[in-house]
C-alpha cells in the first residue's frame, strides 16, 4: 500500500462523510421546504459579515472549548460524560452564590474564588457519576443524563427560590433570576463594541493544561492507559476506578468553570437558559477536535459559528433555530462512523484492491 | 380508599409511554445493540403522532383513523430510525453510548424543527379519548383503575405476554437472545447476526415512536420540545431494572409512573413541597434503582454494545 493511497484514501472518506453529514441535513431542510443553498451559507457566512456577530462567536467558542476539554479528558480516560449540562448548571449557581455572597471581597480574591466555587460545583455534579461508575458499576451514560435533569430543576429552584434577585419580589415581575453580581467578578471586555471577554484567556491556558496533563505526566497517561484497555491497565497496575473518579471531577469540574466564566464574562447574573444544550454541543466538539485540545479550540470555533447561524437562519431563510440540533446529532453519528470506517483495517485492504485494479498496476507494493 | 383508586388509575395509563419504549429496548439489548437514541426515536413519534390529526383536522372520539394513521406513521419512521442508527452501530460498528446520544439530538432537534414549521407554536389535538369497557368498568374498584382507559392501554398491556412468547418461545426470539448473547455461535450456526440485529432495531424503533405517539395524542394531546423528559433515558434503565424481561420490566414501569401518579396526587393537596423537588424524584429513582441492580451486571447479554465482526477473531 502506497502512502499516497494512503491519503487519498483517508481524504476519500473524510469527503464523503462531510457529504452524507450534509446530505442529510438537506433531507430535513427539503421536507420544511427550505431553500438548502440559502440556509448553508447564511449557517456558516452570515456571522462572519460583522464585528459584532464574530464576537458572538468567540463568546460561544469558550464555553465550548472548556466543555469539550473536560469531556475529552474523561472520554480518553474510558468514561463518556454526558453531564456536562448539569454540571455546568452546578458551577453557575456555586460560582453566583460565591459572588453574591461575599460582595466585599477585593477583585483578585473574589474572582479566584468565585471560578474555584464554579469548577468545584461542577466536580461534585461529577463525582457522583463517577463513583457510581467505580463502585456499583453504573451506566455513566444514564446516570449523568439523570444528573442533568435533576441539576436543571435544582437551577430552577434555586433562581425562583433562595437566590432570586430581592427586587424582582418587590417591582413584583418575579422573573427567575438571582441578583447582578458585583463588578469585581465581571471579566474585562477585551474589545470594544463586542462581548468578547477574558474568558478566551482561561480557554486556551486550560487547552494547554489538558495537554500538559494528558501527554505530559504519569497521571494522564494512567488515565489515557485506563481508557485504551481497561484490563491492560488494571494488570499493569493502574487503579482505573480511581482513574474514572478522577476523570469524571476533572470534567466535571471543567464544565462548572466554564458555567462560572459565561456568568461571570457573559451575562453577569444567574439567568434561565445559559447553559442552552452547550453541554451537548461540548460533546460533538470534543468529537470534532479529535479528542485533542489543538483540535478542540477550532473546533469550539466551528460550533459557535453554527450556533450563531442556526439563530440567523431564523430570520433570514424561515429555518428554525433547532436545525443546530439536527446538524450537531447528524455530526455525532458521521464521526462516530467515520472513526471506526478509517480504523477498519479490512476496509482500507478492499479499498486498496480495487484501487490497483483501476489504476491497472498490479505489482505488489 | 378513593386516593388509592386515583393514584392507581392515574399511575396506570402514565405507565405505557415507558413500557412500550421499553420493550422495544428490551428488544435491541436482546439482540446486542444498546440503543441510547430512544428518546429521539419519541420525540419523533410524538410530533409525527399528532401531526396527522392536526393537519387533518379531528381526531374523532373512539380512535378515528387519522388518530391510527398518526400511530402508524409514528412506528413506521420509528422503525426507520431504528434501521439508520443500525446502519451506523451496526454496519460500521460505531460505539454505541456515543452514537445513541446522537441519534438522540438527531430526533429531538428533527421533531423541533418540523413542529416549528408544520404546527407553528403549542396546539392541543382531539387524540384518543378513553374507552371504558362496557360491564368490566362498572366493578367498583377494579372498573376504574384496571378497565377505564384508552385503547392503547389494553393494547399495551396485552403486549408484555406477547413480548415474552416473542422472546422466548419463537425462533425470531431464540435468534434475538443469540445475537446478543454469542454472536460468534450464532453466526456458526447460520444466523445472520446483523441482520437480525437491525430486525431488532426496527422493532425497537418501531416500539419507541408507538411510546411517544402515546404521550402526543393520549398523555398530554399536544407537542411540545419537552414533551419526552427523560423517558427515553427512564426506559433504558429500566431494561436493566427488569433484568431483560418483560414482566420486570412491566414491573418496573408501573413503580415509575405510580411513584409520579402519587406524587401528583401530593402536589393536589396542596402540600408545600418545592414543585422542581417533586419533578426531580423520578430521575433520582433511575440513579438509586441502577445503584440497587447490580446483579444486572451478571444478567444482562453478554454481547451488549459489542459490535459483532465476523473477520475479527475473539
Amino acid at each position: 500500500m502506497t502512502k499516497q493511497f494512503k491519503v487519498l484514501y483517508r481524504f476519500a472518506v473524510i469527503l464523503a462523510a462531510a457529504a452524507s453529514a450534509m446530505l442529510l441535513g438537506a433531507l430535513i431542510l427539503w421536507t420544511i421546504g427550505a431553500d438548502v443553498t440559502k440556509t448553508y451559507s447564511v449557517i456558516i457566512l452570515e456571522p462572519l459579515k460583522n464585528r459584532i456577530q464574530i464576537g458572538e462567536v468567540i463568546i460561544r467558542a469558550i464555553p465550548l472549548t472548556v466543555i469539550a476539554l473536560g469531556i475529552s479528558v474523561a472520554y480518553r480516560s474510558g468514561i463518556v460524560n454526558i453531564g456536562a449540562e448539569g454540571q455546568m448548571a452546578m458551577g453557575i449557581l456555586a460560582a453566583a452564590a460565591a459572588a453574591l455572597a461575599f460582595p466585599g471581597l477585593p477583585r483578585y480574591v473574589l474572582l479566584p474564588l468565585a471560578l474555584t466555587a464554579g469548577a468545584l460545583g461542577g466536580a461534585v455534579w461529577g463525582f457522583i457519576p463517577g463513583i457510581l461508575k467505580a463502585r456499583l458499576h453504573v451506566s455513566e451514560l444514564l446516570s449523568t443524563v439523570m444528573l442533568n435533569y435533576i441539576a436543571a430543576q435544582f437551577y430552577t429552584f434555586c433562581l425562583r427560590g433562595p437566590m432570586l434577585d430581592p427586587a424582582e419580589i418587590t417591582m413584583g415581575s418575579g422573573t427567575p433570576q438571582s441578583m447582578r453580581l458585583t463588578r469585581a467578578v465581571w471579566l474585562d471586555r477585551l474589545v470594544p463594541g463586542t462581548r468578547i471577554h477574558t474568558g478566551v484567556y482561561i480557554a486556551v491556558f486550560l487547552a494547554f493544561a489538558v495537554w500538559l496533563l494528558l501527554w505530559r505526566t504519569s497521571w494522564g497517561y494512567r488515565m489515557r492507559a485506563a481508557g485504551a484497555g481497561e484490563r491492560a491497565a488494571r494488570y499493569g497496575g493502574i487503579d482505573v476506578a480511581g482513574c474514572l473518579v478522577a476523570a469524571m471531577m476533572i470534567s466535571g469540574a471543567f464544565a462548572g468553570l466554564a458555567g462560572a466564566v459565561e456568568v461571570a464574562g457573559v451575562h453577569r447574573r444567574a439567568i434561565e437558559g445559559i447553559t442552552g444544550g452547550y453541554g451537548f454541543s461540548g460533546i460533538v466538539v470534543a468529537l470534532f477536535g479529535g479528542l485533542h485540545p489543538a483540535g478542540i479550540i477550532p473546533a469550539s470555533f466551528f460550533f459557535g459559528l453554527l450556533i450563531v447561524g442556526a439563530d440567523m437562519t431564523q430570520r433570514m431563510a424561515g429555518v428554525p433555530a433547532n436545525m443546530v440540533l439536527v446538524l450537531q446529532g447528524i455530526i455525532i453519528l458521521v464521526i462516530v462512523s467515520t472513526r471506526m470506517v478509517l480504523a477498519n483495517p479490512y476496509l482500507t485492504e478492499r479499498a486498496w484492491r480495487r484501487y490497483r485494479s483501476l489504476t491497472g498496476r498490479n505489482r505488489e507494493e | 380508599m378513593d386516593y388509592t383508586v386515583n393514584i392507581l388509575a392515574l399511575g396506570i395509563p402514565f405507565s405505557v409511554a415507558l413500557l412500550l419504549a421499553s420493550l422495544g429496548e428490551m428488544f435491541n439489548q436482546r439482540a446486542g445493540v444498546f440503543n441510547l437514541g430512544c428518546e429521539g426515536i419519541m420525540a419523533m413519534g410524538a410530533f409525527l403522532g399528532m401531526l396527522v390529526p392536526y393537519v387533518a383536522g379531528r381526531g374523532g372520539p373512539v380512535p378515528g383513523a387519522f388518530n391510527i394513521l398518526g400511530l402508524l406513521l409514528a412506528a413506521g419512521v420509528g422503525a426507520l430510525l431504528g434501521l439508520f442508527f443500525g446502519v451506523v452501530v451496526v454496519t460500521f460498528r460505531a460505539p454505541q453510548g456515543i452514537a445513541g446520544i446522537g441519534l438522540q439530538m438527531f430526533g429531538v432537534g428533527t421533531a423541533g424543527t418540523l413542529f416549528r414549521h408544520f404546527v407553528g407554536g403549542t396546539q392541543s389535538v382531539p387524540g384518543i379519548d378513553r374507552l371504558p369497557i362496557p360491564v368490566l368498568s362498572e366493578i367498583p374498584f377494579l372498573g376504574p383503575v384496571l378497565f377505564s382507559h384508552n385503547p392503547l392501554v389494553y393494547l399495551t398491556f396485552l403486549l408484555v405476554p406477547a413480548a415474552w412468547y416473542i422472546l422466548f418461545k419463537t425462533p425470531w426470539g431464540l435468534r434475538v437472545r443469540a445475537s446478543g448473547t454469542n454472536p460468534r455461535a450464532a453466526d456458526s450456526m447460520g444466523i445472520r447476526v446483523n441482520l437480525v440485529r437491525f430486525q431488532a432495531l426496527a422493532v425497537g424503533g418501531a416500539l419507541a415512536g408507538l411510546a411517544g405517539a402515546y404521550l402526543s395524542l393520549c398523555q398530554v394531546k399536544m407537542f411540545s420540545d419537552e414533551i419526552i423528559a427523560g423517558r427515553g433515558f427512564i426506559a433504558v434503565a429500566l431494561v436493566y431494572f427488569g433484568h431483560w424481561r418483560p414482566l420486570r420490566i412491566m414491573g418496573g414501569a408501573l413503580l415509575f409512573s405510580l411513584a409520579q401518579a402519587l406524587q401528583l396526587t401530593i402536589q393536589g393537596q396542596g402540600i408545600d413541597f418545592p414543585y422542581e423537588f417533586a419533578v426531580m424524584l423520578p430521575y433520582a429513582l433511575v440513579i438509586v434503582v441502577l445503584a440497587f441492580s447490580r446483579e444486572s451486571l451478571l444478567l444482562g447479554p453478554t454481547a451488549l454494545g459489542k459490535p459483532f465482526n465476523r473477520e475479527m477473531r475473539t
